[in-house]
């Protein structure tokens, strides 16, 4: 009995401090000192939003970089794996669908393009269904795609790929990854199509 | 073979060590003085222990602290319940969450409690603010104490001799949440945010994409959340791929700073107990054996990872690593982390018991994704969950010293304390009871068709993932083959194997510790088994895998081991 009015009281102690003491505290120092990252690391065009930084929007325009495979449509609000296991049929079935279309896409582009010039990342969902980010490898294989239907010069999209290339977190943690919403952004204000 | 990758391993392994001894120091100071943090600190804690009327010279025996565990967890547990079902109807809730469904709210509620944060449901959305926020991320620090202030009763019991007490619960719990868990998450969430991790209370935001498309994205108070998540072995997300996700993960720094704070307490806890017990090479010989596994499990998941699942391989497309991709099986992994850290993130996770992923499990070739089911299965001790893994280790412990016991002719002793029967019943019951339930359920669950509606991939790998799925929430792990769907039936198996799986455990080591604080010391002799030395590392690696491992094999040979073979 003693117990189950100390836990009682415990538990309005607690829950009020860490329940909403820890994360208003926490939030009000986020809003004050770093705003744009607590509220979800907001791109803005002329005043719209027009996504984040840390999600994967769906392109499909040959104009624009694409992303990797989403199990989830791109979903920022229902993220999920594809959850598809290594022996799984239905894997080697996406796979090959995924890199028939780059195929038939890139091909155009890039004569004598076979499947072995296509990175794994290209083919495979995210973990999440909206990384923002390529392989730089990927993004390079659709480097002449953009250059030529944009009417730029390889070297322009391959200075534009590099710009937007997110590196290691202090050149040593993690791996290098190309920003498609940016490096996309980044093409559509520097040319006309 | 990824030298920068494995450079990346092993400057992680430095920082644990590094950041891991000073903070075991610390613990064992916030646990054995009388007024650890200063006369103003000191002054709050006596008020809180004044409310919940305690006094804090009066300590509590084994049974008595056993007790109020209880009460306080189940009454919690009711709590979290009632939050999810009436969450419809209660404030902070912008993006207009519905109740959660009985079962599942049984589920959850047990799961959080347990330290398990097994999620049958995606967090963005079913959860409420006020349901993630002050019912949900609560238990990530509450749970958490209540595991660190039970080790730190046994641990007391082991280092005192002819006493009946092992401490007073409260004033456990309290140092632990105020002293070692707010600060700590404080400091981890503050350098989330700055890496890109939301902490908003605006709902969610929309945006008009490139290409004209309505898009909605899921924010709120992640970041503080996210940081207890990993500091507490919880793992739960607050989005449904969890760390994978870019809201809570954002940058190979963030990954580097989250899978650190997932081994950073279990780590400490070893030094903790050094400090306690005055034995600081034992405590060393036992960080060496869970290194040692720790260090199995990266090198057997990274190349096999690496080298790609078959139908990765024999599609023709490129996986070799380079300087522009980092290859492999990328099949459910991110860019960003490739596979290094994608293996890192999986070894520690199921190594602590943390749950949390960066990557999809269900994905990893059959060699890779065994690795966190056999960690799984070693029973949550190489650094486990906070507190429980180290006190699941204990069990272990005793089992090393018995056998070495049996093979020298002489009765066990461990830390100065002669071993008798009721100590090794008390190890046999910890050790044992999990795995047995584990194969207990999955069984059930495989034979029933109530239990096979929760497969999705059938044949062998529908098996593992069964398999996975109980052996996740028995030992209050929590991560998923994630190929595991919810039904009424999966949801109340899964409660009744986190509420037996967290508290079974728990009550044989705080039994263990009642029964050797009340034992006298009996001086080393030439004939007592040295527990600091390799031969113990290496006795105890070896009692870990026969004990947890044999448990196991015939299960493995029917799920994963198959499909290695087949592929």
């Amino acid at each position: 009995m003693k117990n189950l009015l100390s836990s009682a009281i415990a538990i309005v102690a607690i829950t009020a401090v860490f329940g909403f003491g820890y994360p208003l505290v926490m939030t009000g120092v986020a809003q004050v000192a770093f705003k744009n990252q607590a509220n979800g690391s907001l791109i803005t065009v002329k005043g719209k939003v027009v996504g984040s930084k840390l999600a994967a929007q769906e392109f499909t325009s040959p104009k624009y970089f694409h992303e990797r495979p989403s199990a989830v449509a791109y979903n920022a609000m229902g993220t999920s794996f594809a959850n598809l296991g290594p022996t799984n049929p239905d894997l080697a079935k996406n796979v090959a669908a995924a890199a028939k279309a780059i195929l038939k896409l890139e091909g155009p582009y890039n004569p004598g393009l076979t499947i072995h010039a296509i990175p794994v990342d290209a083919v495979t969902t995210s973990a999440s269904g909206i990384d923002p980010d390529i392989s730089p490898a990927y993004a390079q294989l659709q480097a002449r795609r953009i250059a030529s239907v944009r009417g730029l010069s390889l070297e322009t999209v391959q200075a534009l790929i590099k710009k937007n290339t997110v590196g290691r977190s202090w050149g040593f943690f993690g791996e290098p990854g190309v920003n498609v919403l940016e490096l996309n952004l980044a093409l559509d204000n520097g040319s006309t199509t | 073979m990824n030298g920068q990758g494995i450079s990346q391993i092993l400057f992680y392994s430095v920082a644990l060590v590094a950041l891991g001894y000073p903070l075991g120091i610390w613990m064992a100071r916030m646990y054995v003085s009388a007024r650890p943090a200063g006369r103003f600190l000191a002054s709050i804690e006596n008020g809180f222990l004044r409310v919940v009327r305690t006094d804090p010279a009066r300590e509590q025996d084994w049974k008595s602290y056993g007790k109020t565990v209880l009460v306080f967890s189940v009454l919690f547990w009711a709590l979290l319940y009632a939050i999810q079902r009436l969450q419809g109807h209660l404030f902070l809730n912008p993006d207009h969450m519905k109740a959660v469904p009985s079962h599942l709210s049984l589920n959850t509620a047990a799961s959080f409690i347990t330290n398990t944060n097994w999620q049958f449901y995606g967090g963005e959305y079913t959860m409420s603010y006020l349901t993630q926020m002050a019912g949900l991320a609560v238990q990530n620090f509450v749970s958490a104490a209540v595991g660190i202030s039970v080790l730190a009763a046994v641990v007391r019991g082991i280092s005192r001799r002819s006493s009946d007490t092992i401490g007073n619960f409260w004033v456990d719990l309290y140092r632990t949440l105020v002293y070692l868990l707010l600060p700590l998450a404080a400091v981890v969430g503050a350098l989330l945010i700055w890496q890109g991790v939301p902490q908003t209370f605006h709902g969610h935001a929309t945006a008009t994409t490139l290409q004209g498309v309505h898009q909605t994205i899921a924010r709120g108070p992640v970041a503080s959340q996210i940081a207890i998540k990993q500091l507490g072995t919880n793992g739960g997300g607050w989005y449904n791929s969890n760390s994978a996700v870019p809201f809570e993960n954002p940058t190979g720094l963030s990954n580097f700073i989250e899978v650190l704070a997932i081994l950073l307490i279990p780590a400490a806890e070893v030094f903790m107990f050094g400090k306690m017990v005055f034995a600081r090479r034992h405590a060393w010989a036992v960080f060496a054996a869970m290194f040692a596994v720790f260090a199995i499990g990266i090198a057997v998941n990274l190349p096999a990872e690496q080298h790609g699942s078959s139908v990765l391989r024999n599609s023709g497309v490129n996986i070799t690593q380079a300087s522009g991709q980092s290859g492999g099986n990328m099949a459910d992994k991110e860019v960003r982390f490739g596979q290094a850290n994608s293996t890192l993130w999986t070894v520690a996770t199921s190594d602590a018991s943390n749950g949390s992923v960066n990557s999809g499990f269900d994905a990893q070739t059959p060699t890779g994704g065994a690795v966190p089911l056999v960690n799984l299965f070693l029973g949550e001790v190489i650094f486990g969950g906070v507190g429980s893994g180290l006190y699941g280790m204990f069990f272990y412990i005793i089992l090393a010293v018995f056998v070495a016991g049996l093979m020298v002719g002489r009765t066990p002793e461990w830390l100065g304390k002669k071993i008798d029967a009721r100590e090794i019943k008390y190890a046999a019951l910890g050790a044992l009871f999990v795995p047995t339930m584990v194969l207990t359920l999955a069984a059930l669950s495989i034979v029933t068709k109530s239990g096979l509606a929760s497969v999705y991939n059938s044949g062998v790998h529908g098996f593992t993932e069964t398999l996975y799925a109980y052996d996740s929430q028995s030992n209050n792990n929590g991560s998923a083959f994630a190929g595991f769907g919810l039904t009424n039936f999966s949801a109340d198996f899964g409660t009744i194997a986190m509420l037996l799986g967290r508290f079974v455990p728990m009550f044989a080591a705080l039994a263990l510790g009642g029964a050797l604080a009340k034992k006298k010391i009996v001086p080393a002799s030439a004939g007592t088994f040295r527990t600091d030395g390799p031969t113990f590392v290496v006795l105890l690696v070896g009692v870990i895998a026969l004990t947890a491992g044999l448990m196991i094999f015939p299960a493995l040979t029917l799920g994963p081991i198959v499909e290695g073979l087949m592929h």
